[in-house]
């Protein structure tokens, strides 16, 4: 990594200002640092946003959840009230890679983390979201890409947060403005250099949760090569609203699939007005995916994504999945 | 002097019972000094360009920026012309700090000729010019004539890919020279001495003028035999600068350029008779050590078959070089033959485990798999694999092993005891992880009825005496008998003194608690203490070497694996490991215990997760760290039961062979689970869903 200078604003302003000026905002640090020794990035100043008083806590307004940008992951978490009203989000921050990063990575930090993809991560590998001309998981290993969405750049998106909110409807809020969490994430076809909207000196500071799915039925299943530490291969939020024993409204948002959390209408409207059985699921699951266009190495994704969902449906409609 | 016998494990204190590390302590609290730890006084940090092409000569290359740099030393730009894999050592620096010299790497300014490559064994068999000459072997009738008779025949490809050591501890080294023709070293290696040569070839320097000390290791596996192409490195940076050097890889080095197992693409047809023998097989294996050298897959293993016709053949690939890798070339012949034989078994309705006991003679092995079948509970397996519903699915499966581990390099030991009461034990070998300095300690301990803390242990320099490299499993069966020679002599030259001092013969002297006592009259004792402060000044020192009567190779093992898999995600999920191993004489059942649970784990890791990607476009490495490089974590290590099956009263080594059968055991509980064979490893979901779309 590059020296830099250490930047400790007091106020969101004064980190405004400060990134402005080329240098580049930190909150935990987890992700910064992985970009920092990689020279992915190479900014003359590191803003340390742990530096401004009262962004770390988690509100419960009349219209919702108000959540701080610096709030942890373990926060989130444990959080009694996201737990009890909210249990998709605290559920998706709970499986979140291991305990000691949830203890300082941050939600702030895990919205606008990039993309884990091998070309973009090694740095000898000019790909398009390097500038370069080529993404080179169309001609070389892809198994860990995008099977919807993904094109001319086929990364996943890592946050498992973004699925979260995307699932409850949060809106994100910034120092200028505030951004539906639906406009938040930006597909490569729309935007190559970046996987959000965020203009150059605009900092997330927070995220709402209105009160639209409090209290929903809800599942977060998460699919990895190994139980420890490990990245998703697919991970499916379903929230169930229920009307007896039919759903009558669903939320199903996949994860690790596209270059953005992606929200589902297919299967969620294989949901509604159901009772849930495993049949019902495995259509949702089905419907899931109906769209999807795998690459070389890929395939196995659909079929996974599928059981994916299935499972977060029957879970979410607290039945056993097996 | 009478014969020398291992000591009675009922009656010993040490031999043969659970003894801690004597360095445990240490590594678990941070005392002890790993390489990595060595800080000394003035030291320079260097590091390493290397090429970020698979194939690429070194058109021209400017080092004048990273000279000018302030805090830099050195600088080295004649390592290689060119690199014929991304991550070949081209140029390095010495600097005052790690940063610096990160620094000034990226200022060295390099311009490149790129050369075309191959980085797969399946892209580069097809090229007459990277296949090495076939090492062929035939038995028998010709395999093609009796296809057609047999009762059963299987004809498959089944692929294992290369595999990393992945050692905690990178390589690396602190280098210190001492003007004008001296050097200490202080180096991760699985062999001071013989790490000595190299050190001093790149020093200009005779070999007894450089010292290299490893009194603790963050694991080897098999690439830590010499100081490589980084150790010669550091060496010549500490010569120039008259500074010590240290050198420790980064994570990215360590995987791209620090060796791996070769792959081995195995194309096979066999065949089976009615009541479960093997009659022929034919087998063709391609496998790339990179720009290294293939050793051989031994085929057909530990199996007898009356007729085959075996090929294989190594691929030059523009990738790191192969190094051995814990029981080289047993896993992936374990994995073939352990999968066939299933196949086979399988497919004639017969029980898989029946069927290996008529297929090989070891008569060890088989009353292994008895008492593995036992444990395991085996009689609870699917007895029609792949029955059953639902998304969780249980089978179980097993494997054989069979491993030389006898004795390496003779060694020489010398123990030496005070007038004070001191107790000094010291062979010039190395802990590689094993326990070896326990052993050390406890067997001269055992011998003069001392608690092990009054035994000074001293291992892990080359100046102490010589003794081999720690590969093949041949520690234990080379020292441990070099230290019970030393300590039996010195104990006979201590028992002397004092039958003359308590007016006895030697035959009624035992030696316990720290005293000398008279058999025959238990008043008649003295202190251990007491004897030494009569001992001639200068007290006794003795040396011993390896007696060959006291060790034995040739190990036998069988495995028992039972997997959960969870057939909607693909993930599998080991329940019980049931690993028996031939043994020998026990010198510590706990870091015997160890080394079959290390094994155990490792080949968990190779069934289920490690895979070393190389990316044909760009000709690098996709995985070289450890996210994307996989091994297991705490969450998915399963209950393992070790058992140690001591068959005879030597010392055998027994580091690698737990390693050879876990991924063949766990591939055949997958079958027995699910019906579904998988013959790609490592066994990921994406394996999974691609095997259940064409073989379910």
């Amino acid at each position: 990594m590059n020296n830099f200078d250490w930047v400790q604003p007091k106020t969101i302003a004064e980190a405004a200002t400060a990134v402005k000026n080329g240098g580049v905002a930190m909150s935990g640090g987890i992700e910064l640092l992985c970009l920092l020794k990689e020279h992915l990035i190479e900014p003359p100043s590191v803003v340390n946003l742990k530096s401004i008083p009262g962004m770390r806590s988690i509100d419960v307004a009349g219209s919702g959840l108000r959540i701080g940008a610096l709030a942890t992951t373990t926060d989130l978490a444990e959080n009694s009230v996201v737990r009890n009203d909210f249990p998709g989000i605290s559920q998706a921050a709970a499986s979140i890679a291991s305990p000691q990063i949830r203890n300082v990575g941050t939600v702030g930090g895990n919205l606008c983390q990039r993309p884990r993809c091998w070309y973009y991560r090694d740095p000898e590998v000019k790909c398009l979201k390097k500038g370069g001309q080529a993404c080179y998981a169309v001609a070389g290993n892809n198994e860990y890409h995008a099977i919807m969405g993904g094109g001319p750049c086929h990364i996943v998106h890592p946050s498992d947060l973004g699925s979260a909110f995307l699932a409850y409807g949060a809106t994100v809020v910034t120092n200028e403005r505030e951004i539906p969490i639906q406009n938040f994430f930006v597909l490569p076809k729309d935007d190559i250099d970046h996987e959000n909207s965020l203009r150059p000196a605009e900092l997330v500071t927070g995220v709402t949760v209105p009160n639209d799915w409090k209290g929903a039925r809800a599942s977060f299943f998460k699919s990895k090569e190994r139980e420890s530490f490990d990245w998703a291969l697919a991970t499916a939020l379903v929230l169930l609203k229920m009307n007896g024993s039919t759903v009558s409204d669903a939320r199903v948002v996949l994860g690790g699939v596209a270059p953005i959390p992606w929200r589902s209408t297919e299967a969620e409207n294989a949901l509604k007005g159901k009772s849930i059985e495993d049949s019902v699921a495995l259509a949702a699951g089905r419907a899931a995916v109906s769209r999807a266009t795998p690459m070389s190495e890929n395939r196995y994704k659909v079929p996974l994504t599928t059981n994916v969902v299935r499972i977060a449906v029957l879970q979410a409609a607290g039945l056993k999945a097996e | 002097m009478q014969d020398v016998r291992w000591n009675d494990p009922r009656t010993s204190r040490y031999l043969g019972k659970s003894v801690p590390r004597l360095d445990g302590p240490g590594k678990v609290t941070g005392a002890a000094k790993y390489t990595y730890d060595m800080v000394l006084p003035g030291m320079l940090h260097a590091k390493v360009l290397r090429c970020p092409h698979a194939n690429a000569r070194v058109a021209s290359i400017d080092a004048s920026a990273a000279q000018r740099m302030p805090g830099v030393h050195a600088v080295i730009t004649d390592i290689a012309g060119a690199g014929r894999f991304a991550g070949q050592e081209i140029a390095a620096v010495a600097a005052d700090t790690e940063e610096i010299a990160r620094d000034a790497i990226r200022a060295i300014k390099v311009q490149w000729e790129v050369e075309p490559h191959v980085v797969s064994t399946r892209r580069g068999m097809r090229d007459e010019r990277r296949v090495g000459r076939p090492r062929e072997a035939t038995r028998g009738q010709d395999p093609e004539s009796l296809w057609s008779s047999a009762a059963a025949v299987i004809e498959e490809e089944y692929y294992c890919p290369v595999r990393e050591h992945l050692s905690l501890e990178t390589h690396g080294l602190v280098v210190q020279w001492q003007e004008p023709d001296r050097a200490t070293v202080w180096l991760s290696t699985q062999a001071v001495h013989g790490s000595r040569g190299e050190l001093a070839g790149a020093l200009g320097i005779p070999q007894q003028n450089v010292e290299v000390i490893c009194e603790v290791m963050g694991g080897g596996f098999g690439s830590k035999f010499g100081p490589g192409v980084e150790g010669r490195i550091a060496a010549r940076l500490s010569k120039m600068t008259g500074r010590p050097v240290k050198l420790m890889l980064e994570r990215y080095d360590e995987q791209v350029a620090s060796g791996n197992a070769p792959d081995a693409l195995m194309r096979v047809k066999a065949a089976m008779s009615a009541d479960g023998r093997l009659i022929a097989l034919d087998s063709k294996i391609w496998g790339t050590p990179g720009n290294g050298n293939n050793s051989g897959i031994p085929m057909p293993y530990i199996y007898n078959v009356p007729n085959f016709k075996t090929w294989q053949a190594g691929v030059s690939t523009n990738t790191g070089g192969a190094r051995a890798w814990r029981a080289p070339d047993r896993p992936p012949a374990s994995f073939l033959m352990e999968s066939v034989v299933d196949e086979l078994a399988n497919k004639l309705g017969l029980d898989p485990m029946r069927v290996r006991q008529l297929n090989q003679n070891n008569q060890v092995r088989n009353r292994q798999l008895e008492l593995g079948a036992q444990l395991i509970g085996w009689e609870n397996r699917n007895k029609a694999p792949g029955s059953g519903t639902g998304r969780y699915r249980r089978g179980m499966g097993c494997a054989l092993s069979e491993w030389g581990g006898g004795m390496g390099q003779p060694c020489n030991c010398d123990v030496k005891i005070g007038t004070d009461g001191s107790v000094y034990v010291g062979i010039g070998t190395q802990d590689l992880g094993t326990g070896t300095r326990t052993y050390v300690g406890t067997i001269v301990a055992e011998d003069f009825g001392l608690p092990l803390s009054r035994v000074k242990a001293d291992i892990g320099r080359s100046s102490l005496p010589v003794a081999g490299g720690s590969g093949g499993s041949v520690t234990a069966a080379s020292v441990a008998p070099a230290v019970k020679d030393a300590s039996m002599k010195a104990r006979a030259r201590f028992l002397e003194v004092a039958a003359g001092l308590m007016n006895t013969s030697v035959a009624d002297l035992e030696m316990r608690d720290a005293k000398v006592l008279s058999k025959s009259n238990p008043a008649n004792s003295m202190t251990f203490d007491q004897v030494c402060a009569k001992l001639p000044p200068g007290g006794i020192q003795v040396s011993g070497t390896t007696l060959a009567s006291l060790q034995q190779g040739g190990v036998a093992g069988a495995q028992f694996v039972e997997v959960e898999v969870d057939t909607w995600t693909g993930r599998i999920q080991p329940i019980k490991v049931v690993a028996v191993q031939d043994c020998g004489y026990v010198l510590n059942k706990l870091t015997a215990e160890s080394q079959l649970i290390g094994g155990v784990i490792q080949g968990l890791c190779m069934a289920l997760l490690e895979d070393r990607k190389m990316d044909e476009p760009t000709g690098r490495m996709l995985n070289p760290n450890m996210e994307t490089y996989k091994v297991l974590g705490s969450l998915e290590v399963p209950e393992i039961v070790p058992v140690l099956y001591e068959t005879h009263d030597k010392v055998a080594g027994i580091g690698e062979p737990a390693v050879i059968p876990t991924a063949a055991a766990c591939v055949n509980a997958v079958y027995n689970a699910t019906g579904v064979r998988l013959r790609t490893l490592p066994m990921t979901p994406k394996r999974w869903f691609e095997a259940t779309e064409t073989n379910q």
